[in-house]
């Protein structure tokens, strides 16, 4: 009887794994949050979390939280890659900042500044960038940087070895010459002005056979180490050709669980850790600096211009009229946040065209009245789709469900895991809106309004309009700065007019910094500039 | 002979189905590895191209086999996510996970077994109430929410204990085991309140039995009949209680690696299946099973040790 009994127990136990197995895998499309996060589709990093390693503060007992060589900052997940070009995710670009650098890098009022380039011409027709490599710049291991190593940095992108590029932009490199041991030419099949903004592309060694297990880059930070989900390490570089970083060893730990971020703040275990909610930074003590900036990104209830009923311009005229960016800042941070009125935020200076937040104000019998034109006199139904690690969009949807109900129109919230949301919505177009933040991969107006092109591949709203195809094709030519803005302008204007989305804000960005230090610094693109923190004394 | 033959049959089996099974999953799951790499970077170029690269073009069952062989042979493969062996990852990880598992275990264990033989042995008595009572309670408390009580209290009121300031082993041995001390007292705690209550009843059991009687007609005292007769039958079910509980104290540090912030396996399974990793999954998958099995099988042998009439032999 005995032996029964524990027979059965047995085949209970392999019966659980199998069980537990499923549930895990199954249960892994909607599991979690933080981790999956991330890329630029959404500028914010999502709510991550950080727990700071512990190596931080207690390492070997004696280092104290007076200790400022040394700084410990959380960040949401885990960086994808170390290899910098085929590193994706904006949450690591934005590290990866540090250690490896362009001919150009931006500094942080969005201005390109030559770095391994100490002196770069473009030519008049906007074809021949010809760059001059800046005198003894080292790699992280010693040597020299030669215009060898940037050829092949450059060509590894473009795919000149037969494979798709990288970074689609650069199919448009016709050739990289090296004419002499420090000059640089680059040859582009097509005009393009705004090329250079490009060339912030990673400088490695070509003689790296690893660049992902043995990163190498000629940032003011070299890496040390990095061990999965846990952290990754950096140190100083000391013949950095530029100015010197101030802290010596900074760690930055994977925060899986965003709940803990405040305890783990407040705990002495992270100094730093940036994108907190507004709801975070109350619960802070007086031992910390909030910085406030903005994300960069564009932040819309993003409609798919071909399906029911958003194919019909009136009705997505009627939605825009329907909002109010306001409500929906003073409910998801507080009243922070930028107003936008295209796809465009302020960052981007001259670009940014302030008098497209009126194109639309709340008005809610005209909605009503271009609904009723539109022949949806007593309103429709629709889903938004809306990643579900990401809490401000989640947020955000949630104010426009009871906005649109004002004008008779039912919304409904479909939260979905980030990478399903890669898939159905903006890998397949399969949606019919979704509340995301687009942000840009480069400091050109290109990288944000290009998409909308009819045939661009990440035209992921489906946005088919002539006269936009033709300003922006028209803008790119252009050689002229003051032309090519007027042009790029003229895109923001029709993405506006024709109500391409319902455009909201750029949302404000909280970065919290322990006292013990200064210096945090905001970029107009994803970037932390660790080597501008310095201790406060 | 047969017996082992039988067994190691009968677990590469178990292990071949829970496999396939994982496989099965990732492929009705949406999220794919390569435009999760690209994100929203990915062209339709791009993906293919990787596709390719990374054999994810093969029908299911090519795939599955081909992972399945090297595998056999001793070879995970290599993460999607961070392109580096699957084996070097999780090596660095397991030492995390076992000492708490292990942690867990061993407080269980040192809380369980005492305290259920003190309470049957005094039937009825206060502490046997008290303790019943506590019991009831802590059994009914998850833990991942007594993790958090546990953080809150001891990280934030009492300040003894640092939230998310884990301590990697390779850095400091010491501060590493202090850290998990909290999160295996969260995994152990229900199960040793459950473990006390079976070792009471079974004790309480086994004591009304007629060979006990016999024992004590022969002269012998309480404690004697107790530690020499009751206790070897009245473990039985424990033992089977305690291997089922040490494996499940692995599923159960996933929630609890979480709520502590312990970078151990469990959150580069969850990442994992996140980011559609199915090397890293299907590798730790597969070592929780034999893991598993490995247990159920130290457990018969325990059986035969403590009660030679039990024939593991079926």
């Amino acid at each position: 009887m005995m032996k029964k009994k524990i027979e059965r127990k047995r085949g209970l136990s392999i019966l659980l794994v199998v069980l537990t197995t499923l549930t895990l895998t199954l249960g892994g499309c909607s599991s979690k949050k933080a981790d999956d996060s991330s890329t630029d589709a959404n500028g914010q990093t999502a709510d991550a979390s950080s727990e700071v390693n512990g190596e931080a503060g207690s390492e070997d007992g004696t280092v104290s939280a007076e200790d400022l060589s040394q700084i410990t900052i959380g960040i949401p997940q885990d960086i994808d890659s170390m290899d910098p070009h085929l590193a994706k995710s904006a949450g690591t670009r934005e590290i990866l900042f540090n250690v490896y650098e362009g001919l150009v890098k931006p500094d942080a009022d969005g201005n390109l500044q030559p770095a391994i380039a100490s002196d770069y011409t473009i030519s008049d027709d906007g074809k021949t960038y010809t760059f001059t490599l800046r005198d003894g710049v080292k790699f992280h291991d010693g040597s020299t940087v030669t215009v060898e190593d940037v050829k092949y940095s450059i060509e590894r992108n473009a795919g000149t070895d037969g494979s798709d590029p990288l970074i689609s932009a650069f199919s448009n490199i016709e050739s990289v010459e090296t004419p002499d041991e420090s000059t640089i030419v680059l040859t582009l099949k097509e005009a393009n002005t705004e090329f250079l903004a490009y060339m912030i592309v990673s400088i490695i060694p070509a003689s790296n056979e690893d660049p992902e297990g043995n990163p190498i880059g000629t940032g003011p930070y070299k890496f040390v180490s990095r061990s999965p989900q846990e952290n990754v390490i950096l140190t100083k570089f000391d013949d950095y050709w530029g100015d010197a970083a101030y802290i010596k060893d900074i760690t930055l730990k994977v925060v899986a669980n965003s709940d803990s971020i405040v305890m783990e703040l407040e705990g002495g275990s992270l100094d730093m850790y940036a994108r907190v909610t507004s709801a975070q930074v109350s619960q802070l003590s007086d031992k910390f600096d909030v910085y406030e900036g903005t994300m960069n990104l564009v932040q819309a209830l993003y409609l798919n211009n071909a399906k029911e009923p958003f194919n019909n311009v009136q009705v997505r005229q009627a939605l825009c009229y329907a909002i109010d960016p306001q409500t929906i800042m003073d409910f998801v941070s507080d009243g922070k946040g930028t107003e936008i009125g295209s796809s465009m935020f302020p960052s981007f200076g001259k670009y940014f065209d302030e008098s497209l937040n009126d194109t639309y104000n709340q008005d809610i019998a005209k909605a009503k009245e271009l609904l009723a034109e539109a022949g949806y006199p007593n309103g429709f139904d629709f889903t938004i789709t809306v990643p579900s690690n990401y809490t401000q969009h989640v947020d955000t949807a949630q104010v426009l469900v009871e906005q649109f109900k004002e004008i008779g129109v039912n919304a409904t919230i479909q939260e979905v895991e980030w990478n399903t949301w890669l898939d159905d919505v903006y890998t397949n177009r399969n949606f019919q809106s979704t509340v995301v933040g687009v942000d840009a991969s480069t400091l050109t107006a290109y990288a944000l309004l290009s998409r909308y092109g009819s045939d661009a591949h990440n035209n992921f709203i489906n946005f088919s309009d002539a006269d936009y195809d033709a300003a922006l094709a028209a803008a790119v030519k252009a050689t002229d700065d003051a032309e090519k803005t007027a042009k790029y302008k003229e895109c923001e204007k029709i993405l506006s007019e024709k109500a391409a989305n319902v455009y909201i804000q750029d949302l404000p960005e909280f970065v919290v910094l322990n006292k013990n230090y200064t210096g945090y610094t905001f970029y107009p693109l994803y970037a932390q500039d660790f080597a501008k923190i310095k201790p406060a004394q | 002979m047969r017996y082992i033959l039988k067994k190691v049959l009968s677990m590469v089996l178990t292990l071949f189905v829970v496999s396939l099974c994982v496989f099965l999953a990732f492929s009705l799951i949406p999220g794919d590895p390569v435009t999760r790499m690209f994100g929203t970077e990915a062209t339709p170029e791009l993906i293919a191209q990787y596709r390719e690269k990374m054999g994810l073009n093969d029908p299911l069952l090519v795939r599955y086999f081909r992972w399945f062989t090297s595998f056999i042979q001793g070879d995970m493969g290599t993460s999607y996510d961070y392109k580096i062996p699957v084996a070097g990852m999780i090596a660095e990880k397991i030492p995390i996970t076992l000492t708490l598992a292990i942690m867990s275990f061993v407080i269980m264990v040192l809380i369980s077994i005492p305290l259920g033989i003190y309470i049957a042995k005094h039937e009825n008595g206060i502490m046997d109430h008290i303790i019943s009572i506590l019991n009831q309670i802590i059994m009914s408390i998850p833990p991942f929410f007594s993790g958090i009580l546990i953080t809150f209290f001891f990280g934030v009121i009492l300040r003894v204990f640092k939230p998310g300031g884990f301590v990697s082993y390779t850095k400091d041995f010491g501060a590493f085991i202090k850290y998990l001390i909290l999160p295996a007292v969260a995994i152990a705690l229900p199960k040793a309140a459950m473990a006390t209550k079976l070792l009471r009843g079974s004790v309480i059991e086994e004591a009304g039995k007629d060979y006990t009687r016999t024992a004590y007609s022969r002269g012998n005292t309480t404690n004697a009949v107790l530690y020499l007769h009751v206790l070897k039958n009245a473990m039985i079910p424990v033992v089977t209680f305690m291997g089922m509980a040490l494996a499940d104290m692995v599923a159960g540090s996933i929630v609890i690696e979480q709520v502590f912030g312990i970078p151990g396996i469990s959150r580069i399974l969850l990442t994992s299946i996140n980011n559609r990793d199915y090397p890293v999954v299907e590798a730790i998958i597969m070592g929780i099973a034999i893991m598993v099995l490995v247990i159920n099988l130290l457990v018969d042998i325990i059986y035969r040790i403590i009660d030679p009439r039990i024939e593991v032999e079926e």
